[in-house]
C-alpha cells in the first residue's frame, strides 16, 4: 500500500464520517457522492476499471441525483426545529468519531502491518468474459431486479383516481 | 493467501471497517428516514470495496468486478424504491421521523 493509497483511504473514511455527522441532508448526499468518487479512484488503482466506471456513473451520479430529488421534494425544517435537532444530534452523534478512534487504536494495538507496495493483480480473465460467459444467471437476476424496481416505483407514484 | 496479500487485505480492511462503522452507526442512531438509506448506502460502499480488495489479493479481480457490477445494479434499484417509499411516507405523515411511524403498530 503506497502513501497515495493510504491518503485515498483516509479521505474515504473522512468523507464517510462527514456524511454521517453533517447537519444538512443535502451536504450529507454530497458527502456520499464524495465517498463514492474516492472509492472509484481506489478501484481504478486496484485494476478494476469496469467496476470503477459503474461506481462513478451509477453511485456517484444516479444515486446522488435520486437523493437530491428526494430531499428537494421534502419540506425543509424551520429554524426552531433545526436548533432543537442540533442539540439532540450532538448528544447522539459524538460517539461516532470516538468509536472510529477506538477501533483505530485497537487495530494499531493488534499491529496490522501495512505493506509498502501493491503487486500487479493478475486477472483470471476479462471481466466482460466472466460476466457474459461464467455468470450469465447474474444477468437474468439483474434484469429481474431492475424490472421489480421499475414496477415498484411506478406503483408507489401511481396517482389514485379521484371519485 | 500469501503473507504479502494478507497484509494488503488487512491494510484495506482497516479503513473499510471504519466506513462500515460509520454506516452502521448512521442507521442505528438517526431517526430521519433519508439518513437511514444514506447509512445503508455507506454499508454497501464498504462491502463493494471489500469485494474488490478480496478479488485483488486472490487474483480473481474479473470475478470480483462482475459481482460488484451486480451489486451496484441491485443497490441502485433498492435506493430508488426506498426513496419512493420514503416520499410516500412523507406525503402520508408530513414527517420523515421514524419515531412518528406508528400507523402499523399492533
Amino acid at each position: 500500500m503506497t502513501i497515495i493509497d493510504s491518503m485515498l483511504l483516509t479521505a474515504m473514511v473522512v468523507a464517510a464520517i462527514w456524511t454521517v455527522m453533517t447537519r444538512s441532508l443535502l451536504k450529507s448526499a454530497i458527502g456520499l457522492a464524495l465517498t463514492s468518487a474516492v472509492i472509484t479512484i481506489i478501484m481504478f488503482r486496484l485494476n478494476s476499471p469496469f467496476a470503477a466506471v459503474f461506481e462513478l456513473s451509477v453511485c456517484t451520479g444516479l444515486i446522488t441525483a435520486v437523493f437530491i430529488s428526494t430531499i428537494s421534494l421534502v419540506k425543509p425544517l424551520t429554524h426552531k426545529q433545526i436548533v432543537q435537532l442540533s442539540k439532540d444530534r450532538i448528544k447522539r452523534f459524538w460517539y461516532l468519531p470516538a468509536t472510529v478512534i477506538v477501533v483505530g487504536i485497537v487495530f494499531i494495538y493488534l499491529k496490522i502491518q501495512m505493506p509498502l507496495s501493491l503487486f500487479a493483480g493478475q486477472a483470471e480473465g476479462n471481466a466482460r468474459d466472466v460476466l457474459w460467459n461464467s455468470r450469465q444467471l447474474d444477468l437474468f437476476g439483474q434484469i429481474a431486479v431492475l424490472l421489480a424496481g421499475v414496477f415498484g416505483v411506478v406503483i408507489l407514484f401511481k396517482e389514485t383516481k379521484k371519485k | 493467501m500469501i503473507a504479502a496479500n494478507w497484509q494488503i487485505f488487512t491494510g484495506f480492511a482497516f479503513f473499510i471497517i471504519m466506513v462500515f462503522i460509520a454506516g452502521f452507526y448512521c442507521i442505528l442512531v438517526t431517526r430521519n428516514l433519508i439518513r437511514v438509506i444514506i447509512g445503508l448506502e455507506l454499508l454497501t460502499k464498504a462491502v463493494t470495496l471489500l469485494i474488490i480488495v478480496s478479488g485483488y489479493v486472490t487474483d480473481r479481480i474479473a470475478l470480483a468486478q462482475s459481482l460488484v457490477i451486480t451489486l451496484i445494479i441491485i443497490e441502485v434499484v433498492v435506493m430508488a424504491v426506498a426513496a419512493g417509499v420514503i416520499l410516500s411516507i412523507y406525503r402520508h405523515n408530513e414527517s420523515l421521523a421514524s419515531s412518528k411511524l406508528t400507523d402499523l403498530k399492533g
